[in-house]
């Protein structure tokens, strides 16, 4: 039974300090969806209020047709893993994988039978009495993602799980745990600070900043239409350029920038314009020329990338970091034009 | 290559050992004497003053005694202690400083002070009977050891761990049963066994506490000592020491010493 999980308006605070402002996050049955921010935003208090460890200012929690909000942690039936492994020293292996099932008084030859079962789905039963001191990092956390599965939660959270395994683990783990949570089905939620981790291993992904929900999108409209500027610079969107339109013709807007940028943009491309916003883009979003319609640039530094040659740009607008064609090396000094390649931009609402 | 010892340093290292175990030699050699006062080094071979010891029916009565006490107060300033501990560690952010300090005030205070103290607001403000009342004191006496050493296992617990079992379904008390207690095993009986040989060797509360009839060894070797200065009294201090060596033994045996000072 997949069912889904609802957090509606949750506030948190520790004494006076507000940690999480009207956080609101669905996850769809079956779901994985991502916390993503960076260390202090929120991500693991999130997860403690979900799990039961911390009580909310304000908000709700919901699983199916369950309210979770005033229910004691170990009534809500939540399998957990977290960064540290937080596996029980004094017990083997088995006894960990099977302290969920003996928790719901299941007999023993049962319980051993269900918890070897699980450590044989995560390559571990070989080491089946081993106590946890004698397991290296990646096997340990593979115990813990067996000893929170075993229980077949309806819900499964990851609190960092990887960040302290070695790179190559890590990616392996990734694989492992999303194909593990795929073949059961389990509405997830999953904390981390790594983006690539993130992307990778979510159906969506909720970019968190100081106590909020910026954007809970797929990662791949994430990373192609960031919804805000700070999405936008997390995603790798470098140049970031305030803009006035001062005509419009239709479908097409005239839109100035400081310096002597003019720029005509389509509306049926980037959607509707604001007569205030920021053009948003990476360094391929934006193509040197030596003439033309774009931004005014003073060439400086030039990289050789493979595909292109990428410049730092001195502009009106501040330092901004382009591409040019492999065709046409410039020198540092050149006055040159930056002209937007439109789907590789995007559009915002200015910051303030 | 093997580590040298300076001889400076080992030279010092022998003195302070002689220092500490002469006492020892001395009391065992009077203990073994065959005269009839206290002597060293010791004239004639005998047991005769160990016999004496079960001879004298109080100081078989103030053994018991002494074992009562130690064990019940033990239990209870563990019965204390670990609770407290547990909250001073798990809640070290949210709670006051001054909180573990109140805990180690019995160590602070005077012996004497702090027996007297007792003697005042136990037995004679609330009036509690001679027993209890050598066990509530005995409690508090060692209290600090059942703070501090059952607090010093739980500094290195991780207490996710007592999170991951709540969320497997395990409800807090049981959790502490089942999770917490077991990993803190070794400080638990750390304390005890330093807490229990504090008490069984306490003088200086006993003396304030001990009322008609009741009365704990260590007060009635001296109350012995005032009378008669014959070996019993060396031969109940050995004895006295070998309970001492013996809860030691057990521990070494059992868990290694080296935990003690962990
Ligand atoms: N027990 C606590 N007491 C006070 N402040 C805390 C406590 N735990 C976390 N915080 C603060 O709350 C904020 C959010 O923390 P957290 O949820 O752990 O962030 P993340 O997991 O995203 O790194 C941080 O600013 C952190 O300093
Ligand atoms: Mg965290």
């Amino acid at each position: 039974m997949t069912v889904s999980l609802t957090i509606e308006n949750l506030s948190a605070h520790y004494g006076t300090t507000q940690v999480l402002k009207d956080l609101s996050i669905s996850v769809a049955a079956g779901e994985l969806v991502s916390l993503l921010g960076s260390s202090g935003c929120g991500k693991t208090t999130t997860l403690r209020i979900v799990a039961g460890f911390l009580q909310p200012t304000a908000g709700r929690v919901r699983l199916g047709d369950r309210d979770l909000t005033t229910l004691p942690a170990h009534a809500r039936d939540i399998g957990l893993v977290f960064q540290n492994y937080a596996l029980f020293p004094h017990l083997t292996v088995l006894d960990n994988v099977a302290f969920g099932l003996k928790q719901r008084t299941i007999a023993k030859p049962d319980r051993v039978k269900r918890a070897m079962a699980m450590l044989e789905r995560v390559g571990l039963a070989p080491l089946a009495d081993r106590l946890p001191s004698a397991l290296s990092g990646g096997q340990k956390q593979r115990v813990a993602l067996a000893r929170a599965l075993v229980i077949e939660p309806p819900l499964l959270m990851f609190d960092e799980p990887l960040s302290n395994l070695d790179a190559k683990l890590r990616i392996d783990m990734r694989v492992e745990i999303r194909q593990l949570q795929r073949a059961n089905g389990t509405t997830s939620l999953y904390v981390t600070h790594d983006q690539e981790e993130a992307f990778s291993i979510s159906d969506r992904v909720a970019i968190m900043n100081a106590g909020r929900i910026l954007q809970l999108d797929t990662p791949e409209m994430l990373y192609r239409k960031p919804a805000n500027a700070f999405v936008a610079r997390f995603v790798g969107f470098e140049n970031l350029i305030r803009m006035k339109v001062t005509g419009r013709d239709g479908a097409v807007v005239t839109a100035e920038a400081i310096g002597g940028t003019k720029l005509h943009l389509s509306q049926d491309v980037f959607g509707a314009i604001k007569d205030d916003f920021v053009l948003a883009s990476r360094a391929d979003g934006l193509t040197v020329r030596r003439d033309g319609e774009g931004i005014p640039a003073t060439l400086g530094t030039r990289t050789y990338l493979g595909r292109a040659y990428q410049y730092k740009c001195q502009t009106a607008a501040g330092e901004i970091t382009a591409n040019g064609a492999l065709s046409d090396p410039l020198e540092a000094g050149t006055r040159a034009m930056l002209t937007p390649v439109p789907e590789q931009c995007c559009i915002l609402d200015p910051e303030d | 290559m093997p580590t040298r010892i300076h001889p400076v340093l080992g030279a010092f290292a022998a003195l302070v050992f002689l220092f500490l175990l002469a006492p020892l030699v001395i009391i065992i050699g009077a203990s073994l004497s065959d005269t009839t006062y206290l002597t060293f080094p010791p004239q004639g071979l005998s047991l005769r003053w160990f016999a004496n010891i079960f001879q004298i029916e109080a100081f078989r009565r103030t053994a018991i005694t002494s074992l009562q006490v130690a064990f019940l107060g033990t239990g209870l300033s563990l019965l204390i202690g670990i609770p407290a501990a547990y909250a001073l560690n798990r809640y070290r952010v949210e709670l006051p400083r001054w909180l573990s300090t109140l805990f180690v005030l019995p160590i602070l205070v005077p012996e004497i002070v702090f027996g007297f103290s007792l003697l005042k607001s136990i037995t004679i403000a609330a009036g509690l009977p001679v027993f209890p009342s050598l066990i509530l004191g005995h409690a508090l006496l060692v209290l600090p050891y059942s703070v501090r050493v059952v607090g010093a296992s739980l500094a290195s617990f991780d207490f996710s761990i007592e999170e991951a079992a709540m969320s497997l379904g395990c409800p807090p008390l049981k959790t502490f049963m089942t999770v917490v207690l077991p990993n803190i095993q070794a400080g638990v009986i750390a304390a005890f066994i330093l807490a229990f040989i504090t008490s069984i060797n306490d003088v200086s509360v006993s003396v304030f506490l001990t009322g008609p009839g009741i009365s704990t060894l260590p007060i009635q070797i001296l109350a012995h000592m005032e009378q008669f200065f014959d070996p019993t009294i060396a031969s109940v201090s050995v004895l006295l020491m070998l309970v001492t060596v013996g809860v030691m033994a057990i521990v070494e045996a059992t868990l290694g010493l080296t935990f003690l000072t962990k």
